[in-house]
């Protein structure tokens, strides 16, 4: 696989970084990252594996700021993290595309209004975000689909749902948490070569997953995690 | 079809059907205050401006001091004579034996009680110090009462009561503004998992907060119009019994266009306390979110 020389500008730095959730019945707090050092140049591709548990999703969150870290330091688009207010938070999450480990699809909502969320919390015109998401919704194969509620697809439609949401509104950066793990071998390739193809044209991608057949055949850059730590590469 | 009507899915997340009903009982309540505000103010303004005077004229019959005419006689002329009295009426022997009758137990001639002149006329002038000395040294013992301690009294009376008509309605937007806060808390408990992946997606939290505080007052404000509404019947009815008690008072046929303005400024005020209260509790809820 190709990716972007390191020499490109750092997207993502992660700089002596800890994390710990609070445990309702605890005395102490869980740490569930430590020391994490690392970072990915725009337009990098980076797979992101361990065991289960070992803090995958976390710094997954840590990303997207769905969580703060206990220590260290987080650069997020050339931007101190800890220094982004709410406002400012909220328009850089509108760079990064997230494809969910659950899918995280609003229920009442039908499979267009769910991919058409992030372009128009961004206030897209209209006509765009039809015709985005038109193009979207035959791009994954979903296009008998569009008016259907979430509940009405099988799993993989439902993942291919999320992906759609997550590139819709063209991020610079997309993450995806096993954005695999309910598809069967044929699907997962499909979606995967949809993720390289954007790499392709210049997007970060971050790529959570415990698949290490998946990443043997797509050869990268991994970033290892064994119980809250990064494993140094060569080992 | 896409929603664009609620393009981020909101809707769902603000069900509360109780709530337009809570406020419409506020609302109720709120009018009832006002229109106790309106009707306490109409009150004393009208026992206050036009303040009663009346003449009490012992032995009218008798000669005056100046000995040309009676006591009754002398006094009316000075009475006619003043700019500041209006509707100069001296009372008939029968209206004075049925103002006494509850008093006396019987008629006051069978009783051989030798009866007053007693003349009632509206008084607008300050203190009436110079009439009562013309009347006294025209007819001496001549009794004049303006009323201004029972007025007095009134108007003390009729303060207090707007006074606690205004703590019940800072009391009902207050208990609105909890109920708003209430619904909203519940909305967005429900939704949490909704709210969290729209927030995770770039949504502000003004524009969270915002769709919230639309539909918050749009209920409040549809609730307060119900609850207005209802209490015009029973407006209508108190102000057919407070109209004996004064011109200025509710009409029994209609209420002061002031009063209905108040009650059509309930529908706007909840709308504000609605959308206030949304907005506040919405961004803090979203604080808290992370």
């Amino acid at each position: 696989m190709q990716t972007r020389p390191d020499s490109q500008p750092t997207l993502i730095r992660f700089e002596d970084v800890s994390l710990r959730y609070r445990q309702p019945d605890a005395a102490v707090d869980a740490l569930v990252l430590q020391n994490l050092s690392f970072a990915i140049p725009a337009g990098g591709f980076r797979w992101l594996t361990g065991p289960s548990g070992a803090g995958k999703t976390s710094v997954l969150n840590l990303i997207t700021r769905a969580a703060r870290p206990a220590s260290g330091r987080i650069h997020l688009f050339g931007l101190d993290a800890a220094n982004l207010n709410r406002r400012e938070t909220a328009l850089l999450r509108r760079r990064i595309g997230v494809v969910y480990q659950d899918f995280r699809l609003l229920g009442h909502l039908s499979v267009f209004d769910n991919i058409a969320l992030p372009t128009r919390i961004a206030r897209w015109p209209e006509p765009r975000i039809q015709a985005d998401v038109t193009d979207l919704l035959g791009w994954t194969g979903l296009k008998e689909k569009s008016a259907c509620r979430p509940a009405q697809l099988s799993g993989g439609e439902q993942q291919r749902v999320a992906f759609a949401r997550a590139v819709v509104g063209q991020p610079k950066l997309l993450v995806a948490d096993e954005p695999t793990g309910n598809l069967d071998d044929a699907q997962a390739e499909r979606l995967l070569l949809l993720i390289l193809a954007l790499n392709r044209l210049g997007t970060t991608v971050v790529v959570a997953t415990h698949n290490a057949r998946l990443i043997a055949r797509h050869p990268a850059p991994v970033l290892e995690l064994a119980a809250g730590r990064l494993r140094p590469a060569d080992a | 079809m896409p929603d664009r009507i609620d393009p981020l899915g909101l809707r769902v997340a603000y069900r509360d059907r109780l709530l337009p009903l809570l406020i419409a009982a506020q609302a109720f309540l709120a009018g009832l205050a006002i229109a106790g505000v309106f009707a306490a103010s109409a009150l004393a303004q009208s026992w206050q401006a036009a303040g009663q005077l009346t003449v009490q004229v012992i032995a009218p019959d008798d000669a005056a001091a100046s000995g040309k005419t009676t006591r009754r006689a002398a006094v009316l002329r000075i009475l006619a004579a003043t700019p500041e009295l209006s509707n100069l009426h001296e009372l008939s022997h029968s209206e004075l034996e049925n103002l006494l009758r509850p008093w006396l137990g019987g008629d006051a001639a069978s009783l051989g009680l030798p009866l007053p002149a007693v003349i009632t006329a509206g008084w607008t002038g300050g203190s009436p110090d110079r009439l009562r000395a013309a009347l006294t040294a025209a007819a001496p013992g001549t009794l004049l009462d303006t009323g201004a301690a029972w007025a007095a009294r009134v108007a003390a009376l009729t303060a207090s009561f707007r006074a606690c008509a205004v703590a019940v309605l800072i009391t009902v937007a207050a208990v609105a503004a909890a109920l708003v806060a209430l619904a909203t808390r519940a909305g967005l408990a429900a939704s949490r998992e909704a709210i969290a992946i729209i927030a995770g997606l770039g949504a502000l939290d003004s524009d969270i907060a915002g769709r919230f505080a639309a539909r918050g007052a749009g209920r409040a404000a549809a609730g307060a119009a119900a609850g207005a509404l209802l209490a015009l019947p029973m407006l209508l009815w108190l102000a057919a019994l407070a109209a004996p008690f004064g011109a200025a008072a509710p009409a029994a046929d209609g209420l002061p266009p002031a009063l209905l303005a108040a009650l059509a400024a309930i529908i706007p005020a909840a709308a504000v306390i609605g959308w206030v209260t949304t907005q506040l509790t919405v961004r803090g809820w979203l604080r808290g979110l992370g």
